[in-house]
């Protein structure tokens, strides 16, 4: 399996306050990685490390075996065209309808006629799960989840090979972060992509996630999800044995 | 980019071991899309390579050159074809275009299942005539303009009665804090007479410096032709005291604060923390307008008092400078032109101009709806407004102290 991202000895600080200690982690193609982790354990920071949105005071981040601060500006902006990236709260252009949010990356990478420019990106929303004339709308005409979906649309503008989303189903109801969680398993198998997801919903975690990564004293601990259930470290226990994530796993029989 | 060329060729190898490109007796094309075979009225098209978005214009006319003529069947074989959405879109319109030249197009084995995927989505969840609606027959010129008059009145009368309404909000505040003084907010009063009053007293006092030289020198320039040099101590007195003074400082406030009036409490609309202030049950008005209102009701005449004081200053120097005269002739001469009220035609005006600047920022801020580009125009209009009204009201001032022979 070929490893689609991979870090290596992250180390985050801020002024006395160290977040990542040397923190390693690989993300395989084709799997869906979860990153969990307690409130400040870093889990954005560690996002916006491999986005390379903030530099880290040492370690390095590799995209299929490339670290993205050797690239040349040419292959850094195609590097970035390879990848698509919700955050937590939609970031959808306020001024822009979500059409014209779709096809930002779109004029902005690629060259294709107005008529494809167009299609392509009510194709984008529709493939997301809203109806066709959501594309028409302004962000602050869509509803919570719909925002979701639409950020979703916009990360797959460029048909990406990598996903990454910062808690996608934060602020959904249950049902709607259900049926995320069944539009992010679609959309994986038929597009082929590898996901990496933040998150701290349970449910997900167990019905999309091959593998999931908890950030604990700094460092990562990457296995299964069955792995990772019988892992003895006291907080993942906690995360994973509580009573909580108990009455979670009992319907899907894990 | 990032283009897994690694992990293509394996796929592309074992669906079928034949050669990705072959050529043949017929061939009319051969590049890295697509090749294609002519047999009579049979054409075979074999995709290969990667149809990605990023490789739109290319494949576009490799599938335009294909020649359609004399054309009964098409087979089209996808199996070697690394493709994405924009890929089976430019599949589909050929397929199309094909279909429009009575052709039969037929696929090699199964269909590139982003094609599916994509016919799936257009067609399943976006039938055509949900499209056509935003469509709507198109306006005339004639109706357009008569629907764009019709519109800007509707706008316009809507702004007037909120504009109105704020006011009165702001009126209301206002009197509960007379009656309530303990609702008062000191400390918020006092930052905002720290940012808009302290922190700008350096580029006030340098503005009225400057204002000074240039009525020194247009005075010194006209007046000496007249031999009444000593005239231009009247103009920069009475000029700066009344007038300049004030009205520099009032427009300097208006760029600087009213617009970060109209930033500041624009962006928390945006993020919804004005609506938050509304629900713990705080006034946004009383929390929000009023302490910004009476900190720049109470910097505005303070710093009108330093560009006074600067601009007088200034004169005196720039006599000294100009026409050798000593500074104790500067301030003898400089009491003989004042009145005792011409230093308070002046300042009188600082707290209607303050109102007026924090009242044009404030408002435009609370209007802020729905996105960062309404921001950006509201403190615009804001710094626009603010500056409009207190040319205005100095004009509306000028004609009152001439009807009241100040």
């Amino acid at each position: 399996m070929r490893t689609m991202l991979e870090a290596h000895g992250i180390v985050n600080r801020f002024g006395a306050q160290t977040v990542h200690n040397g923190l390693d982690m690989q993300v395989y193609e084709g799997e869906i990685f979860g990153i969990v982790g307690g409130t400040g354990a870093g889990k954005t920071v560690l996002l916006r490390t491999l986005l390379g949105l903030q530099r880290p005071e040492a370690g390095s981040v590799r995209f299929l075996g490339r670290d993205p601060h050797s690239l040349s500006p040419a292959e850094l902006t195609a590097l970035k065209a390879s990848y698509g990236v919700t955050f937590q709260q939609g970031a959808l252009f306020t001024s822009l309808n979500l059409k014209q949010n779709v096809q930002l990356p779109m004029l902005e990478h690629l060259r294709l006629p107005a008529r494809a420019l167009d299609e392509l990106a009510v194709l984008k929303v529709c493939l997301v799960g809203l109806p066709p004339d959501a594309a028409d709308k302004y962000p602050a005409q869509l509803s919570g989840g719909m925002v979701k979906r639409g950020a979703l649309a916009r990360a797959l503008a460029l048909d990406p090979i990598l996903l990454f989303l910062d808690e996608p189903t934060s602020g959904l109801d249950p049902i709607g972060a259900a049926a995320f969680d069944e539009l992010l398993l679609y959309l994986q198998k038929q597009l082929q992509l590898t996901v990496v997801m933040i998150t701290h919903d349970l449910d997900s975690i167990f019905r999309t996630c091959n593998r999931v990564g908890v950030i604990v004293d700094g460092h990562m601990i990457s296995d299964t999800l069955d792995g990772i259930m019988h892992n003895p470290h006291p907080w993942i226990r906690a995360y994973f044995q509580g009573e909580r994530a108990r009455q979670r796993r009992r319907p899907h029989g894990a | 980019m990032a283009e897994p060329t690694g992990s293509a060729s394996p796929a592309i190898a074992d669906r079928n071991g034949r050669p990705r490109l072959h050529r043949t007796r017929h061939d009319h094309s051969v590049d890295p899309f697509l090749s294609a075979q002519r047999d009579a009225a049979q054409l075979r098209v074999a995709l290969c390579g990667h149809w990605r978005a990023a490789h739109f214009d290319d494949i576009e006319s490799a599938l335009n050159s294909l020649e359609l003529t004399g054309v009964r069947r098409a087979t089209i074989e996808s199996g070697a074809a690394e493709m994405d959405l924009a890929g089976a879109w430019l599949l589909r319109e050929f397929m199309r275009r094909a279909d429009q030249a009575g052709v039969e197009v037929g696929f090699a084995g199964a269909d590139p299942p982003m094609l599916r995927l994509l016919s799936r989505c257009l067609a399943g969840e976006a039938p055509d005539e949900t499209r056509e609606v935003h469509w709507i027959a198109p306006a005339t010129a004639v109706e357009e303009a008569v629907e764009d008059i019709g519109r800007r009145t509707v706008h316009g009368v809507r702004d007037a009665r909120v504009a109105l309404r704020f006011l009165g909000e702001v009126t209301l505040g206002l009197g509960r804090i007379l009656l309530h003084p303990s609702r008062l907010r000191p400390i918020s009063i006092a930052r905002h007479i720290y940012d808009t009053g302290i922190t700008a007293v350096p580029i006030v006092a340098l503005i009225a410096f400057l204002i000074s030289v240039i009525l020194a020198y247009l005075g010194e320039g006209e007046l000496r032709q007249y031999g009444a040099t000593i005239l231009v101590v009247d103009l920069v007195t009475i000029g700066v005291l009344r007038e300049l003074g004030v009205l520099l400082t009032a427009i300097i406030l208006a760029g600087r604060s009213g617009s970060a009036f109209a930033a500041e409490i624009g962006a928390m609309q945006l993020n919804e923390e004005v609506d938050a202030l509304e629900t713990i049950g705080v006034d946004p008005v009383e929390a929000l307008v009023v302490p910004r209102l009476l900190g720049l009701t109470i910097a505005l005449p303070l710093l009108t008092l330093v560009a006074d004081l600067i601009g007088l200053a200034g004169g005196g120097v720039l006599c000294h400078v100009l026409l050798d005269m000593p500074t104790a002739q500067y301030l003898h001469r400089a009491q003989g032109a004042i009145a005792s009220t011409t230093f308070w035609v002046g300042i009188i005006k600082a707290p209607i101009f303050a109102g007026l600047i924090a009242m044009a920022g404030c408002f435009n801020g609370m209007c802020v709806r729905e996105s960062s580009r309404e921001l950006g125009r509201r403190t615009t209009l804001a710094v626009v407004q603010a500056i409009f009204c207190v040319i205005l009201a100095d004009a509306l001032f000028a004609v009152l102290f001439l009807r009241l022979n100040i």
